[in-house]
């Protein structure tokens, strides 16, 4: 039996859609006929906190989290989210980040900078970074609501071998408001034509 | 034909509410708990509204249940405390048609102001009590729940967490077996209780318990899972765990141990965990929160590792397992310690309707007595304008003691700020204490138009039921003055309207008499609220005093010493341009 289960973590700021996204791959591993869990974070966090998003398949899920050194990839919707969960990813996982930015409240108030050069940070420890402008991206595709949409696209074309780029449209049909189907399809091909 | 399909653990609950013909449902909401009625309201079998509180939603269930129905009541953990009082009478004169109680507790407190194992008010209150461990089981353990109940005419409680109720898992859905609404036969030894019946259930509820503990020795919630790995560790590790623990437990350790999962965490089986412990060499416990199973297998003579290895507060996870038991550390990429990665704390949302009010409350330094909702990020910094929270209602009543005893002036510089739906929910009991007691204390109810923090819920002040039909608003105004509040000294205004909102706050502090003051606006993040509007600041002239960005909305950044608005968060309420002594600040 195949016991490996892929770990996935969407990581953001509240309010950025990370539970639509892994909504979404959930769809896509369960067509799969994998098992699946995923966590999500509802209440106090959601208000413009740090929010984290756990997905993971395989022939078994036992724990709905991921730890630190355990995620094959992070979809990473703000830079500094990105830096603070990467310990999460595995040694030879893969970042999808988008470079968007968002001043936590330290920032705000003064007390704290914005990390600098967070790519370069990121690319010094040796791990792959994808990085995208995915808000802009979603924007020329029609909606600014779907930067998720964009960094699931470039998640799709990583995982070409394993799983066919129509089973996330299928997903993408089921779940998506139909007034709103082909911006998101049109932003998931922008992302899964960026690489 | 059955259907598999991802749910979330309180999704799941509602469709085992479904399934199982239940037909009444009235909580409040509370996180990790709301979804689970919500998702109930979307069947339309099920009759589902919000009650004011926990204790009136546990109420109504119950006398749904002695009128015939199958009926459900869910809450989180501290909602349990306010619910408590007719629990625990519900164990006593038992159940009609079944009824079910949830309860979510919050392990790590993501949204809570503290952490409580719920597993005690199941002992306390001598109910039994399931606890599922991924959304497959929140769905059939709800939906076996009824049955039991029925049975053993006692109501069943069925714990949740945060990572059961918020995780998504597949989960097999059934039809549901509609119930027919049972014959309501007057029976006053079971359902009145004054002493004398009391003390007949007193013994009842014994009896029925031990009757249960037998049934948990071989009931099918409970499951012994013998390894059967050949590279098993050489000493047989047996471990006793139950809910997310187990999963966590499973993650860590694989197939190399024995689990005895329970699924029944009260009562707790005897024979079964002295056979478990007899076929392996050693036991360990692995439960969140506290050491109730491990406290059982000590009392029965089992010796278990536990609480020695683990924490009994925050959450597990399959790496705290490894590190604590294994001794393994996670491998994984470390950052320098040179680099510094600001925290992100949730804060109120751009437009936020009390960020112009806590940015008064800041300026006229007022003791804020607070409350639960969304506005208790208003003791976050930079308006830090909150001096105590407590609990759901809190602020009121502690705000009458704290004025009694330090004098008619301290009733003028400080103020109990509470939300509508908190109000509701148990504020007016405050309200009540104040104007009968002759108090002086100034209220100040901010008025979002919905409860905020879970989600967007109606409450009796909106208009609207749980299912969204209109309903009679339950008038703020209307029961101050039916509580003894002057017409002259209840006051409405728009708190972003920073001019205006402090005038009024001046001229009701002033005041020797009880007063409430309330801040009407809608929370930004309704879909009835206009965000069309945008502002921008001047760039030139601006010389980055920062006096825009005091009342820290997320939406105003800083760079190259000039603060700017960013777009794509601003929702256009404008209190900015009031904070700007250069008026450089206007709309797009």
């Amino acid at each position: 039996m195949n016991t490996k289960v892929t770990n996935m973590m969407m990581v953001g700021v509240g309010g950025q859609g990370s539970l639509l996204a892994s909504r979404i791959l959930g769809g896509v591993a369960l067509k799969l006929n994998y098992d699946v869990k995923a966590s999500e974070v509802h209440g106090m966090s959601q208000r413009g906190g740090s929010v984290v998003t756990y997905l993971k398949y395989g022939e078994k899920v036992y724990s709905p989290v991921i730890c630190r050194g355990e995620a094959d990839f992070i979809l990473a919707f703000e830079q500094l989210e990105a830096l603070r969960w990467l310990p999460y990813l595995k040694k030879n996982g893969v970042i999808i980040m988008s470079t968007h930015k968002v001043n936590p409240a330290p920032v705000i108030t003064g007390a704290m900078e914005y990390p600098k050069d967070i790519s370069k940070t990121i690319e010094n420890t040796g791990i792959r970074l994808i990085e995208a402008d995915a808000f802009s991206l979603a924007v020329q595709a029609g909606t600014d609501k779907a930067a998720n949409v964009v960094i699931i696209g470039i998640l799709a074309k990583l995982m070409k071998d394993e799983i066919d780029k129509d089973i996330y449209i299928d997903v993408l049909r089921e779940q998506i408001n139909p007034r709103f189907f082909d911006a998101n399809l049109a932003a998931f091909n922008s992302g899964y034509n960026f690489i | 034909m059955s259907e598999k399909k991802l749910l979330l653990g309180n999704a799941a609950i509602a469709r085992g509410l479904y399934e199982a013909g239940c037909r009444f449902v009235s909580s409040y909401p509370g996180t990790p708990s709301t979804e689970i009625t919500q998702f109930a309201s979307e069947y339309k079998e099920i009759y589902a509204e919000w009650a004011p509180n926990e204790k009136v939603g546990a109420e109504a269930a119950l006398g749904a249940s002695i009128g015939g129905a199958r009926a459900f009541c869910g809450m989180k953990h501290v909602g349990l405390n306010v619910a408590a009082d007719p629990v625990f009478s519900a164990g006593y004169v038992g159940v009609n048609g079944g009824f079910v109680i949830a309860v979510a507790d919050d392990s790590g407190m993501h949204s809570s102001q503290d952490e409580q194992d719920s597993r005690h008010y199941a002992a306390a209150a001598k109910i039994p009590m399931l606890e599922p461990s991924d959304s497959s089981e929140c769905l059939s353990f709800t939906k076996k729940a009824f049955e039991l109940s029925e049975r053993f005419d006692t109501p069943f409680l069925i714990r949740s967490s945060t990572r059961i109720s918020h995780s998504l898992g597949a989960a097999e859905l059934g039809e549901r077996e509609e119930t027919e609404l049972k014959e309501y036969k007057k029976d006053a030894a079971k359902y009145v209780m004054m002493p004398a019946n009391a003390r007949e259930r007193r013994a009842a509820v014994e009896k029925r318990l031990a009757e249960i503990a037998e049934w948990a020795e071989s009931c099918e919630f409970n499951r012994v899972e013998y390894s059967e790995s050949e590279n098993k560790t050489e000493e047989k590790i047996g471990i006793i765990s139950s809910g997310i623990a187990y999963q966590y437990a499973r993650e860590a350790f694989g197939d190399n141990c024995s689990y005895l999962k329970l699924g029944l965490v009260y009562p707790l089986p005897t024979e079964l965990i002295l056979d478990f412990a007899k076929n392996v060499d050693r036991v360990i416990v692995i439960e969140e929160l506290d050491d109730i199973i491990e406290s059982w297998c000590k009392k029965i003579g089992v010796k278990t590792d536990g609480k020695n290895l683990l924490s009994n507060t925050g959450e597990y996870s399959q790496e705290i397992l490894r590190e604590k038991i294994l001794g393994i550390k996670p491998e994984n990429i470390e950052l320098g310690e040179d680099i510094a990665i600001p925290g992100r704390p949730p804060v109120l949302c751009p437009g936020c309707s009390h960020r112009g009010m806590f940015h008064v409350l800041k300026k006229l330094k007022l003791f804020v007595s607070g409350d639960i909702g969304c506005y208790t990020l208003g003791a976050a910094a930079p308006l830090s304008a909150m001096d105590t929270t407590l609990c759901m209602g809190a602020s009121i009543s502690g705000m009458h003691g704290f004025n009694v005893v330090r004098g008619a002036e301290s009733a003028k510089k400080s103020v109990a700020a509470i939300g509508d739906s908190t109000f509701m929910h148990s504020g007016i009991t405050g309200l009540i204490d104040i104007t009968y007691n002759k108090g002086v204390s100034k209220i100040l109810i901010l008025d979002n138009g919905t409860t905020g923090m879970t989600g967007h819920q109606h409450h009796p002040g909106t208009g609207y039921t749980l299912k969204g039909e209109a309903a009679p608003i339950v008038s703020i105004e209307g029961i101050c003055r039916a509580a003894g509040i002057k017409e002259e000294n209840i006051k409405v205004f728009d708190p972003c309207d920073l001019t205006q909102t402090e005038k009024i706050l001046k001229e009701e502090l002033a005041k020797d008499e009880a007063c409430v003051m309330i801040a009407r606006r809608p929370c930004v993040l309704l879909k009835t609220t206009k965000t069309d509007k945008k502002y921008k600041i001047k760039q030139e002239g601006c010389t980055g005093c920062r006096l825009c960005m005091s009342a820290g909305c997320p939406a105003i950044k800083f760079e190259n010493k000039k603060a700017s608005v960013e777009e794509s968060l601003c929702t256009g309420c404008g209190l900015c341009g009031q904070l700007c002594r250069l008026n450089l600040i206007e709309e797009i």
